[in-house]
């Protein structure tokens, strides 16, 4: 092949229509309190990891659900399960058992 | 403003029926008030013996209309389509409770079946001429009506998607508005550009509304709350579709609306994505292809759909708009302004000239009943001042 | 394909009828030389217009300013020069043949609209350096607009149709637009911002069927300074990548284009993407070919491809030509203007030709 001196741009753009659906319900039946999120981000204000690096629960499980999973196994190993966020969810999302759940479900499915 | 009255012309072009002329109202009126005192009644006790108009015949105009006659005010109510209420009888059924559209028009409808009321359908009122202690309507079947006060309820209309190109309504098959799906709801049909059950809907916020591009800045109120009814809508009548809704903020206000949200996401899997979709195109095998970011991740995206919904706004109607300028009642964006939007929503600048409904601003079914109530009582207190 | 409504919208832009004060473009003068002479002949043969174009044109310094070498001060000198040039001859029309002209024409005529001090240094610099005054143009048309306006007057003059001769059908066109014709100011743009009519009703009104698929608003990636520098080059050419691979589904015949940029962008893209990925986007790996609006009126006026100058494209077009129904003859394609031929151009690694 052919080398002009530059590579051709990947396009950054997520395309939903390569997404596997059954990911997000097998997760979703795990942890039915995740359907009630509305991103509002009161989890990643008080999270303990968020405040020295770059773990963001929220960012990760949209991320998540448009099953965008590069680089998160890495990401999830940062959370401590202190449990701050569960406390403060106003829509009452067991954010602990939803954690643990991605976990899981990333080292699953290598 | 008001045109000037040449009393002989007019009169001489156009009376038909028996309406006074405008020094006998007040005349009457004094009458009335000293017949009762004479009697000693009560003010309900004595029936007034002229009419009051009301231009429009939908949520405010009937509700302003049977409490009129309730308090022995004879109304006569005009409307200028040949059905009254279209735009509660378009829809299907109405949050948050679901309750059927269609029966609430029949219980308002029925209502209006008084001695006291008439209504006139098909009838336009294409000029009011102010008069000392009355008013003079001319409708377009060239009949007047001289009445001592006026409501106007002429409400709104949808806006019209085709202004907004990019979305694609009236291009592709498969893109529709919100009215376009509470039929297809209530004809339990929801169908793509080839007539079969979609496999996604997708919804659009804020069309029409919100927007700089067609001269629309404000917020149209309920089309949040009616794209999270019509989602889960969908989800009962095609649970095997999936629905997502992209919106740039959730404004869910109302009693029990919140709780719907709520109760989209967990019962019903409806996905919610914040941000605005940019534009719908056709793909190749007929399908909609719309492009979004999601403004949390801060990643464009995008996704092909069967079905793309827009909910668009309420603008002010065609009547709202014409009859508003022609009264010195013009407001922002075409909406008649009341004299003050606190104490005073029911009145205008003009003594004897009340507005009610979504003539003003958007407002939702119960809210335009209500209105139409105050309006009425603040008509009957004039009346019997 | 179940998009029955093609909604293109009319919107009846003011274009001039006749004199025509003529500026040539830097790039389509050296990828595509014949396209230029091609109008003018129409114009001035076909229509029986009165055209100028004059020998002491030079560029408007578009392609200069966007990439942030050439202030605006200086360009809008240039442009004052060139409407100097346009006055002097006595014109009052002005067509510039490039996309990126006509932005940027439009866009300093609206600036001294708005800011009259701004034409005023524009004057004064004009005069101080070179003596020359201007007037402001009545009517800034580009050619594809005064093409579409004549379309139909073409029409007449051609022997040939936007038809498919061995199925009978209409040829699918994919048609671009510039991004400077229509996204800068809406209204000059003939059919305004998101369904321009301008090459659309070229296209139907011969006889052609005009393809809408999902990436038709894209920009092709141009973009000057992205292009310019090599190591920014694949980002503009990932635009034009996501525009075949958008098209491909819909097996287009050929695609026309008003803007210089964008034509030899999707035309020696091709060949790039082809020579780096091993990827076509056609069915038999030849490429789609692209064509200049004007190849495009010429070829079915009946000029000779080869005075067109097809040859010159990276896509070649004979298959299109065949398509057509229009003679040509193989051996004369390399044959100069003094009747010498020319050595046959290196053929590339993967693409077909």
């Amino acid at each position: 092949m052919a080398d002009f001196g530059f590579n051709i741009s990947k396009p950054q753009s997520i395309d939903t229509n390569d997404m596997d659906v059954n990911r997000l319900q097998a997760l979703e039946e795990k942890v039915p309190s995740f359907r009630s999120c509305i991103s509002c981000g009161t989890c990643t204000a008080t999270c303990s990891a968020r405040q020295f690096g770059s773990f963001n629960i929220r960012r990760i499980h949209n991320l998540y659900r448009w099953d965008q999973r590069k680089g998160l196994e890495k990401e999830m190993q940062k959370c401590m399960l202190c449990g701050k966020c569960t406390l403060v969810c106003p829509r009452g999302v067991n954010l602990r058992s939803l954690i643990i759940h991605i976990r899981k479900a990333l080292a699953d499915k290598k | 403003m008001f045109k000037p009255l040449e009393m002989k012309e007019k009169e001489k072009a156009s009376r038909s029926d028996e309406s006074p002329k405008p020094r006998e109202i007040k005349r009457r009126l004094k009458a009335v008030k000293k017949i009762r005192r004479k009697k000693r009644l009560e003010p309900e006790e004595v029936e007034l013996p002229l009419q009051v108009a009301i231009i429009g015949g939908g949520a405010a105009g009937m509700e302003a209309a049977s409490v009129l006659a309730a308090h022995r005010c004879p109304v006569s109510l005009f409307e200028a389509r040949s059905e009254l209420a279209v735009n509660v009888k378009n829809k299907y059924k109405i949050f948050p409770d679901f309750s059927d559209a269609g029966q609430l028009v029949q219980t308002m409808v029925k209502a209006l079946d008084h001695p006291l009321i008439t209504v006139h359908k098909d009838t336009e009122i294409v000029e009011i001429i102010q008069e000392p202690d009355a008013y003079i309507l001319l409708d377009n079947k060239g009949v007047s009506h001289t009445v001592p006060a006026v409501l106007l309820a002429s409400g709104y209309e949808p806006f019209d998607a085709k202004r907004k190109e990019e979305l694609g309504f009236g291009i592709y098959d498969g893109v529709i508005n919100s009215l376009q799906l509470e039929t297809m709801l209530k004809e339990h049909k929801v169908v793509n550009s080839l007539g079969e059950e979609p496999k996604r809907v997708v919804f659009l916020q804020c069309v029409g509304s919100r927007d700089e591009k067609v001269g629309n800045h404000y917020c149209s109120k309920i089309c949040c709350v009616t794209a999270v009814k019509q989602a889960i809508e969908v989800k009962r009548q095609q649970p095997d579709t999936e629905v997502y809704v992209f919106y740039m903020d959730l404004r869910l206000w109302g009693q029990g609306y919140e709780e719907l949200y709520r109760q989209s996401q967990e019962e019903y899997n409806v996905h919610f994505v914040r941000g605005r979709i940019s534009e719908a195109a056709s793909t190749f095998d007929g399908r909609i292809q719309v492009k979004a970011e999601d403004t949390l991740l801060g990643q464009p995206l995008k996704m092909t759909t069967d079905l793309l919904v827009l909910m668009i706004g309420m603008e002010a109607s065609p009547g709202t708009r014409k009859l508003g300028k022609a009264c010195g009642l013009e407001g922002p964006y075409g909406f008649v302004r009341s004299k003050s939007v606190h104490l005073e929503d029911n009145l205008s600048e003009q003594e004897g000239f009340f507005l009610a409904g979504s003539c003003k601003r958007p407002m939702h079914i119960a809210e335009a009943v209500n209105d139409g109530r105050s309006a009425a009582l603040e008509i009957i207190k004039f009346l019997r001042r | 394909m179940t998009t029955k409504k093609h909604y293109w919208n009319e919107y009846q832009k003011e274009i001039a009828d006749d004199k025509y004060f003529y500026e040539r473009s830097c790039i389509r003068q050296t990828f595509f030389p014949g396209s230029e002479t091609a109008f003018l002949r129409m114009i001035k043969e076909e229509l029986g217009k009165d055209i100028l174009d004059v020998e002491n044109q030079h560029t408007c310094t578009g392609i200069g300013f966007y990439t942030d070498i050439v202030p605006l001060e200086t360009t809008m000198t240039i442009v004052a020069r060139l409407l100097s040039l346009m006055t002097e001859a006595g014109y009052e029309n002005y067509v510039p043949s490039c996309v990126t002209s006509f932005g940027v024409f439009s866009e300093i005529v609206d600036l001294w609209e708005h800011q009259p001090s701004m034409l005023a240094k524009a004057r004064k610099i004009l005069y101080d350096t070179t003596g020359r005054t201007f007037e402001l143009p009545k009517n800034i048309a580009h050619p594809s607009d005064i093409i579409y306006k004549f379309r139909e007057e073409l029409k007449e003059k051609m022997r040939y149709r936007l038809v498919n001769r061995f199925t009978g059908k209409p040829l699918r066109v994919v048609e671009h637009i510039g991004c400077h014709y229509a996204k800068i100011f809406p209204n000059k743009g003939v059919g305004k911002a998101e369904f321009p009519h301008v090459l659309a009703g070229m296209i139907e009104s011969w006889g052609g069927e005009v393809v809408d698929y999902p990436e038709r608003r894209h920009c092709c990636g141009f973009g000057f300074r992205q292009y310019v520098v090599r190591a920014n080059r694949g980002y503009s050419v990932a635009n034009t990548k996501k525009k075949f691979e958008s098209m491909q589904p819909y097996e287009p015949d050929f695609v026309v284009a008003n803007c210089p940029g964008c034509t030899m962008f999707m035309d020696k893209w091709q060949y790039t993407i082809a020579e780096m990925e091993h990827k076509t986007y056609d069915k038999n790996g030849f490429g789609i070919p692209v064509l200049t609006y004007e190849e495009m009126a010429g070829l079915l006026l009946g000029y000779d491809p080869w005075e067109l100058g097809l040859q010159l494209h990276q896509v070649q077009s004979e298959r299109l030509l065949d398509k057509l129904g229009i003679p040509y003859n193989p051996n004369e394609k390399y044959k100069s203007v003094s009747g010498k031929i020319l050595p046959n151009p290196e053929k590339p690694q993967y693409l077909r030709v």
